[in-house]
């Protein structure tokens, strides 16, 4: 079953600067009852989002009508706590395609991957760049080149390059997914089982 | 050649095939699953139109969203109905095992899977949640997956994952008096922090975690998810070994002899090489309590919150966010904060250990008035064992009430909510923000401190009262 092919992005930036935000901040257990992957987006960052009464928090981000795009650049060790998928697809619902931060979670970083949300790992460096940017001029655009493994502060030219294993990055670029993969690989997951039998 | 890590032994005994560049395609022996993280991977199967490819390997039980009172009765919550009964028709359409609700070894996955003998060393376990972990306590490799993976399994019997690199903790010497397996892995977690151990997979060693208890073992790998770790592991021994036996699924008579020559395989080779390598002394560890919003933030319980001048720059941030939530001050006396909850379970302490070590505390005693406590069995099968050996009545007698089987106020997706503004003392593994419900104020201890608390109604070291 594909997902849409990973294409070079150029958008503005919604800025997280915050560390540790884990998958319950993402999308609270509350919402998980859904039997669907579809419109977790509605619920994303719910808690920081929205009062008890259901009005937005100004304060919050998503809130700001300055900042939108399809890249969220958020904080140090991002997506930790919770394996729950629901927060990659309520990022990805909400129209995020790209998540930078210093550093993921590991199960929060397969889940983005498969489902076409791309994990990019930056220095602590460029983050706080990209921070200082976006939040100076919100209108900053940012480049995300996965064929090239780049992702570029367009305003100034700073750039660095991120890592992707070459298999997850023919994926994305592709449109496949793990389990067709999987699938071609039958024979050899039988034999595998006759041998340890 | 340098010799193998436990961890390499297994992991690698199950690589079907390595992609280059990529990550390995692992065959997986056991895969759990339960209601919410499953629905959408059956579904994603149904639309390829695929069968479950060894429904003999997965076991399913509700837990994460059903109610602890009243069990008997439908769900009154909708969603959670529904959902629990998508997990019934599902299992049911692709022949897999189900324990539902009702059935005398439904329970927490993460109870049920040691407490059945399905656990057991050697083997790669999966399931949709991050604490799955916990088997690691066997000798197993055994992690979270996200429900596009719990497709995979469900399709394959097999996910692609990059191997993760190799971390060992020792723990060495004799626990202090009131110092718990908990505190252990609260300490490890607050030196190394909540992403200490990103990209690792843990091995525990060391005499301290081979004096503990299978229970024990089960909490400390828990919670290896805690510090990002992908798992945690233990190497299986007599104390592994004794524990699986004549268990329901463990292997019988000759059979469990030659498993148990097997399981003796599994340990570090002397000269093989971790990533990393940390010891802790044991002298240094006392009962431990968190005090912010991530499980990194603890401390000890008869200290006080770290004060700014402690906190590394980068983590100021986070600090003062986490404590604005907690409503702490920097630098506050834990000892002597009132708490209005406590709630002992979950997968990290909600076996038979646990109640156990609640019940010889609170034998005698009354709660404090102040406190609501909620004491939630890890399974059916606890639950009755509770009941067997009189836990359940001498709880009744000092005030607290046995709940029914589930997660519970682990994270509260059922009716078991901390009220917003409310302060717990939990035995559980997160202290998120609004992990126990919107609003809710989570401090993670052990059983035992949790027991104290409800007793005095306060912060206190459990070593007072002992
Ligand atoms: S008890 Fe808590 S941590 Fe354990 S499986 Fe349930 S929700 Fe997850």
């Amino acid at each position: 079953m594909a997902i849409a092919k990973f294409v070079t992005i150029e958008s503005t930036a919604v800025p997280l600067p915050i560390e540790n935000v884990d998958t319950d901040q993402i999308i609270p257990a509350r919402f998980l009852k859904a039997t669907t992957r579809d419109g977790f987006g509605d619920n994303l960052f719910r808690d920081w989002r929205y009062d008890k009464e259901g009005n937005p928090i100004p304060d919050f981000v998503l809130n700001q009508n300055v900042y939108s795009g399809e890249i969220l650049v958020a904080g140090k060790n991002f997506g930790s706590g919770s394996s729950r998928e629901h927060a990659a697809w309520a990022i990805h619902d909400y129209g995020f395609k790209v998540v930078v931060s210093s550093f993921f979670a590991d199960i929060f970083k397969n889940n983005a991957l498969n489902n076409g949300l791309l994990p990019v790992q930056v220095s602590e460096g460029f983050l706080s760049k990209l921070f200082k940017a976006i939040e100076e001029y919100p209108a900053t655009k940012i480049k995300v080149d996965l064929v090239n493994q780049e992702i570029t502060l367009l305003p100034t030219g700073d750039k660095e390059q991120f890592d992707i294993n070459s298999y997850k990055k023919e994926c994305l670029l592709n449109g496949y997914d793990d389990i067709d993969y999987l699938l071609n690989l039958k024979d050899k997951i039988e034999e595998f089982e006759k041998s340890r039998a | 050649m340098a010799g193998k890590t436990l961890f390499d032994k297994v992991w690698d005994a199950h690589v079907v095939h390595q992609i280059e560049g990529g990550p390995d395609v692992l065959y997986i022996d056991r895969h759990l699953i339960h209601e919410v993280t499953s629905p959408q991977a059956f579904a994603g199967l149904e639309k390829r139109g695929l069968k479950v490819f060894r429904p003999q390997n997965t076991v399913a039980t509700p837990d994460h969203n059903v109610p602890t009172i009243n069990q008997h009765l439908a769900i009154k919550d909708e969603l959670s109905r529904f959902q629990v009964n998508k997990l019934t028709e599902n299992c049911e359409k692709h022949g897999i095992t189900l324990y539902g609700l009702g059935h005398p070894y439904q329970g927490i996955v993460h109870v049920i899977g040691p407490q059945l003998g399905i656990t057991q060393p050697g083997m790669t376990i999966v399931c949709g949640d991050s604490h799955t972990s916990t088997h690691g306590a066997f000798g197993a490799v055994a992690f979270g997956i996200g429900t596009s993976e719990v497709e995979m399994v469900l399709a394959s019997q097999c996910i692609m994952q990059p191997k993760p690199k190799r971390m060992r903790i020792n723990v060495e010497g004799e626990l202090k008096e009131g110092v718990t397996a908990k505190d252990i892995i609260l300490y490890i977690i607050s030196k190394i922090t909540a992403s200490g151990g990103t990209g690792y997979f843990i091995e525990y060693a060391g005499s301290a975690i081979r004096s503990l208890s299978m229970e024990g073992r089960m909490t400390i790998c828990n919670m290896s998810i805690e510090c990002g770790a992908r798992g945690g592991l233990i190497a299986p021994d007599k104390t592994t070994f004794e524990y699986i036996r004549d268990r329901e699924f463990a292997p019988k008579g000759d059979d469990f002899d030659k498993a148990v020559e097997k399981w003796r395989t599994l340990k570090t080779d002397e000269d093989a090489v971790f990533d990393k390598e940390l010891t802790y002394d044991t002298a240094d560890i006392e009962p431990m309590i968190t005090y912010g919003t991530n499980p990194g933030m603890g401390t000890n319980i008869s200290g006080n919150i770290p004060s700014e001048s402690d906190i590394e720059a980068s983590n100021l941030v986070t600090y003062k966010k986490a404590l604005k939530y907690m409503g702490f001050e920097p630098g506050q006396q834990l000892e002597g904060i009132p708490v209005d909850y406590v709630f002992v379970g979950s997968c990290t302490n909600g076996r038979i250990e646990d109640l156990r070590a609640v019940a010889e505390f609170v034998k005698g005693k009354k709660k404090a008035d102040n406190i609501t406590a909620w004491i939630v069995p890890g399974s059916r099968q606890v639950e009755q064992q509770a009941w067997e050996e009189g836990i359940a009545d001498i709880l009744e007698e000092a005030g607290f009430k046995l709940r029914q089987p589930g997660c519970s106020a682990c994270l509260a997706m059922n009716d078991d909510k901390i009220p917003a503004g409310k302060l717990a003392v939990s035995t559980s593994n997160r202290n998120f923000e609004g992990r126990q419900g919107p609003g809710s104020r989570t401090m993670l201890a052990s059983p035992l401190t949790a027991a104290a608390v409800a007793v005095t109604g306060k912060i206190i070291d459990p070593r007072k009262l002992l």
